[in-house]
């Protein structure tokens, strides 16, 4: 891989980045509110973001942190609400070349979120700049969001705000349903996924169990399901960029 | 050092290593057939789940959050980027609560 193909890679990282970004910076601002509330400073609010760059898995810890809770405590709940960063670590893995060097598998799995591997696990052409780029503008828009927030949070209109929280979901929507046209068995996936998610969240005692553990209850099980009903076939495989050599 | 500091590494490292083990120690390609297409589908059942249905609520009123998704799943299915469906959904919401207010 050449210079310009590497720039050519990280410029489109960047641009994917900036929808990210954006979305970021307004639940950002959001979870920016609630460390304000339990008595977090902008300054150690923005640490937090740049140093985790994970929604649920703060939001759970700012609540945790405002009670005073344990480590242990808050080391379990991270392990628990992030555990779906190493399935997509995972999965990731599978596309990066093979020669892909530790410094680089280092440093882009920092920025395993789910708006960041969506973006990465979605391109034809894989590079891990690629994922750089966009961590290069979506990491400080979660920071800086983060740190807006608890100065000014109640200077932004309630109605931007509430436009701007569904721009997240809106992404998502445009990672996993272009695939699911060409691919059956995802559109299965995603819409069971879907229906099983919403009974989880209307059913008493099914709806007790917190948002992220029901992420990985689901996608565990549902996966699981589809890889033995469905298995890809070889020609499915998304990894084509990869070094040929297979012994 | 401050507590709230080590609660902030504390938290940073477990979410790191979650993230870096299987991309640092996963060197070769998955052979099984299941594993590779259980991995498969992980990102899309993993983004199904979080995107459904939390993007109702996700709003102040439930029907922009309903309208908004709806919107967005049609944008999507059009093939248009993550900028243009991210937008359109937001743009949709802030007409939708701008015409609730209104009536």
């Amino acid at each position: 891989m050449n210079k310009t193909e590497r720039i050519t890679y990280l410029k489109n990282g960047i641009k994917d980045g900036i929808p990210i970004a954006l979305g970021y910076l307004a639940v950002a601002f959001s979870l920016g509110i609630q460390a304000k509330n339990a008595g977090i400073n902008a300054f150690y609010a923005s640490l937090m973001s740049l140093l985790n760059v994970t929604s649920a898995g703060q939001f759970a810890a700012i609540g945790i942190i405002a009670v005073s809770g344990g480590m242990g405590e808050l080391a379990l709940s991270q392990l628990i609400i992030n555990l779906r960063y190493m399935l997509m670590s995972c999965s990731l893995s599978q596309k990066i070349p093979g020669d892909t060097k530790l410094g680089t598998r280092l440093l882009m799995s920092f920025g395993i979120t789910d708006e960041i591997f969506g973006i990465s696990i979605g391109q034809k052409s894989y590079h891990p700049v690629y994922t750089l780029g966009a961590m290069l503008v979506a990491i400080p828009g979660w920071t800086i969001g983060t740190g807006l927030g608890v100065i000014c949070g109640n200077i932004l209109p309630g109605l931007i705000v509430s436009a701007l929280s569904i721009a997240l979901y809106g992404m998502f929507l445009a990672i996993i349903i272009p695939p699911a046209k060409t691919d059956k068995s995802v559109a299965g996936a995603v819409i069971i996924a879907m229906i099983t998610s919403f009974v989880f969240s209307v059913t008493p005692v099914l709806k007790e169990i917190s948002a992220g553990n029901r992420v990985i209850i689901l996608t565990l099980i549902i996966s699981f399901i589809f890889a033995v009903l469905f298995p890809i076939s070889d020609e499915d495989n998304e990894t084509p960029d990869r070094e040929g050599g297979q012994a | 050092m401050p507590r709230i500091l080590i609660y902030i590494l504390v938290m940073a490292v477990v979410t790191y290593l979650i993230r870096m083990l299987p991309i640092v120690l996963l060197r070769k390609e998955i052979k099984n057939k299941t594993i590779r297409s259980f991995l498969y589908y992980v990102p899309y059942v993993t983004l199904s789940v979080m995107t459904f249905p939390a993007i109702i609520s996700s709003t102040d009123n439930m029907i922009s959050g309903i309208t908004g998704f709806i919107v967005a799943s049609f944008l999507a299915f059009r093939g248009k980027s993550l900028l243009f469906v991210a937008s359109g959904a937001s743009i949709t919401v802030l007409i939708c609560e701008l015409i609730i207010r209104f009536i």
